[in-house]
This record gives structure tokens, C-alpha cells and sequence, in this order.
């Protein structure tokens, strides 16, 4: 006699719809993602509660790095061809203009600055480069940039960004301020990541009660 | 798992060789498939830029500003917070006073007991308190940053967040004198070591 024959399922379970859903995210993760440039220059910011977005097109960004070292990046392409014309027409530099129109930043003094260009993109990485010159008050090159800067944005805002690193010394960002006070530039936003508000704070209690953050 | 049935149809050529036409089975597995799908899903997930980074705004004061028309800050509501090497932070209330008679230089963390964000709620409080003018009870607070050659960019951008933190309107960013950069080194060479920031 045989033995009694259970009942037998199939347990076979039909995917299609778990395919569906995966597809359905993935389409929606590759709409979504933005691709961060590759920097050249890597840079730790602090973080702050402070909320405003920082703007990304057509700004100018002083970038500081760990050693102290300072980096110009200007957003928009035109306002770089008006840069390099005005200083190879003002200082005599003879900047080859295609080249620095093309750059992703710079980070020369103005004696290098045709050398710098020379060399190929991947060469161009943060911890061989010199950087502007700006250490030496009586040889702040930022300031130069800056009043150059200022002249190319003239009647147009500026939205001036300084990004720099944890551990960047005072010094570097103090010849920053420098630069900027003399061209009599007041304001500038400074990057950093985003935090809450620590609980219990007066800040964090503003933000409790409504109150539009302003910053 | 999920099937596709191609089977329909039959075949219609006979190859050379072949006998009967065999029947066979085109189910596919569709398992690898969603496999796939999960391993591109998850790459995108981690390149996804998620949160923005966020700007601090930072206003300089005019230099070229007459030094009759600043503020005279009344001496019981100032608080000046100096920075040294190695994340230490120091601070005083009015004059720095250092002689016999005792010192109020003191010392604070950024974090932890003793925290600068407790001296500053500390200080305005006792500025509130002692208010002469009801409808802005924090007139005379102003707090006044000195950061030494020594101290990080994080140090800075710390302080100004605290600032933003504890709502304190009025602030300053100014160089540090020289009696205090040699006070704080002093302090910074005999200090315990720090705690981390």
C-alpha cells in the first residue's frame, strides 16, 4: 500500500510584478541623480544650521584648502573671457584666453598662470597646485581677481561663494576677508553642510513656532 | 518565477538530421533580470544627490566707517570669545582684566560641559535681565570674535553658527590684540589636552 500522497502546491511565485517595481524605482533614481563633478580640489566644509541653498550657476567661488592654499572658480563662461581680456589688457599678461576659458578653476599666480594652463586637465589636481597668491598683504593677488571681478559683474550681483576646509588656518581666510574688504565687497556666503537646529536652542524655538528663518 | 511563453507556433523547418520536431520548453527565468534591476537601483541610490549644500551668509563691516558713529557697547553686555590652537576657546566678559586681584579669562569647549553655547545663552540671559529697554531686551549684547592665528576655518565658521543658533543679533569678526594672541598661547601651551571638537 502506498503511502498517503499529500496534497502537493506549487510553489512557484510569479515575479512580474516585483520586475515591475524594481524597474519603476530605477527608472526613478536615474531621473533624479545628479552627477557631481569630479573636484579637483577636495575640501571637508563644516557644517551649520545655517537653510539658504547655496546657488549653483553663475557664481564665483574661493575655494580654501587644508594647507592654506586659495582657488578662484568662475561659473559663467563669458565672464571669464571678460577676466582674461581685462588683465592681459590691463596688467600685460598675454593669459591665453581659450585656455582660461576652459579651465575649471584657477589656482596660479599671475606669473604662473600661462604655465598652469598648460597643463592637461587631470594634471591640474589641488595638491600640486600652487594656488593664488594671497598669504603676503602686500602681494594679494585675490584682490586683484576681485576688483576685476567686480568691474566684469558691474551692475549685475555677484553671488560670491567661499568654500573652505575644516582645517584651513585663520590666516588664509583672514587674507580672504582682506581681499574682499578692499574691493569693498561686504557680503558672501560660505559653504557648508546642511544640520538641525540643536533642540532647545532659541533658534531651534523659533523654528518650532513658525517663525520664517532668515538668513 | 515569472514566465514567458515562447512556445507558441511550433517549429516549421525540419533540420537535416532531425528526426521529430521536439517540443521545448521555453520558459525563462526571469530572476537574473531582477537581479540587475536591484544592483543598478542601489548604485543609483548611493550617487544620488540628495541634500543640497547650504550657504552662511556673512556681512563684513565697512572699515571705512568713522569710529564716532559705531556703537559704544555698553561694557556689561559684551562677551568676547577668543579661539586658539588645538579647538581651545577662551572668553571674557567686558574688559580683560589680568592682575592680582584675580582673572576673568576664562576657558570653554565647543562642545560637551562647559560649552561656549552655555556661556553665550548664559550671558543673555543676564543681559535680558538686566534690561532697561522692554521692547528689545538684548540691545546691549554684542558678542565679539577674535580668532588667533592658530585656530581652524572650522573653529571660525563654528562660532558665527552659534551665533545663528542662539539668535544673537549683534556680532563682530575683528584681529586679535597682541596682549591677547600671547594670553591665549600661554594658555594654549598649558592647557589639558582638548577634547575633540
Amino acid at each position: 500500500m502506498g503511502r498517503a500522497k499529500l496534497p502537493r502546491k506549487s510553489t512557484v511565485i510569479d515575479m512580474t510584478a516585483m520586475c515591475d517595481v524594481a524597474f519603476l524605482l530605477l527608472s526613478f533614481f536615474i531621473l533624479t541623480t545628479k552627477f557631481k563633478p569630479a573636484e579637483a580640489i577636495a575640501v571637508t566644509t563644516p557644517s551649520s544650521v545655517a537653510a539658504k541653498v547655496a546657488p549653483t550657476k553663475d557664481f564665483v567661488l574661493v575655494t580654501i584648502t587644508k594647507d592654506g592654499k586659495v582657488f578662484l572658480t568662475i561659473d559663467d563662461e563669458q565672464k571669464r573671457e571678460l577676466v582674461a581680456n581685462s588683465l592681459n589688457a590691463s596688467r600685460n599678461l598675454g593669459i591665453n584666453v581659450p585656455a582660461f576659458k576652459k579651465a575649471g578653476f584657477i589656482g596660479s599666480s599671475f606669473a604662473g598662470m600661462n604655465s598652469f594652463l598648460a597643463l592637461p586637465e587631470e594634471a591640474r589636481v589641488g595638491d600640486k597646485l600652487p594656488g593664488i597668491p594671497c598669504k603676503d598683504s602686500a602681494n594679494n593677488e585675490l584682490t586683484v581677481w576681485m576688483q576685476v571681478l567686480n568691474e566684469a559683474y558691474a551692475g549685475g550681483k555677484m553671488d560670491l561663494l567661499l568654500k573652505g576646509d575644516n582645517v584651513a588656518k585663520y590666516p588664509a581666510f583672514k587674507s580672504v576677508m582682506q581681499a574682499f574688504k578692499k574691493n569693498e565687497i561686504q557680503k558672501f556666503l560660505m559653504i557648508t553642510n546642511p544640520e538641525n537646529a540643536p533642540a532647545g536652542s532659541d533658534l531651534w524655538k523659533k523654528s518650532m513656532s513658525g517663525e520664517k528663518q532668515e538668513n | 518565477m515569472a514566465e514567458l511563453d515562447t512556445s507558441g507556433g511550433g517549429h516549421k523547418k525540419k533540420g537535416p538530421g532531425v528526426k521529430k520536431g521536439k517540443k521545448l520548453s521555453t520558459r525563462v527565468d526571469l530572476t537574473p533580470m531582477v537581479d540587475l534591476g536591484f544592483l543598478l537601483i542601489t548604485f543609483f541610490i548611493f550617487t544620488t544627490t540628495m541634500s543640497q549644500p547650504t550657504a552662511m551668509k556673512l556681512i563684513l563691516p565697512d572699515d571705512k566707517v568713522n569710529p564716532e558713529d559705531q556703537n559704544k557697547a555698553k561694557e556689561s553686555g559684551v562677551l568676547t570669545i577668543l579661539m586658539g590652537a588645538d579647538n581651545h576657546i577662551y572668553y571674557y566678559e567686558g574688559q580683560l582684566k589680568v592682575d592680582a586681584s584675580g582673572n576673568n579669562f576664562k576657558s570653554a569647549s565647543y562642545n560637551g560641559e562647559n560649552s561656549i553655547r552655555d556661556v553665550i545663552m548664559k550671558k543673555k540671559a543676564d543681559v535680558r535681565s538686566r534690561a532697561t529697554d522692554p521692547t528689545n531686551p538684548e540691545k546691549d549684547l554684542v558678542i565679539v570674535i577674535k580668532p588667533s592665528e592658530e585656530c581652524t576655518y572650522q573653529n571660525v565658521i563654528d562660532i558665527l553658527d552659534e551665533m545663528a543658533i542662539n539668535v544673537v543679533k549683534k556680532y563682530a569678526l575683528v584681529d586679535i590684540g597682541k596682549d591677547e594672541a600671547t594670553l591665549v598661547s600661554i594658555s594654549d601651551k598649558s592647557a589639558q589636552p582638548p577634547t575633540s571638537n
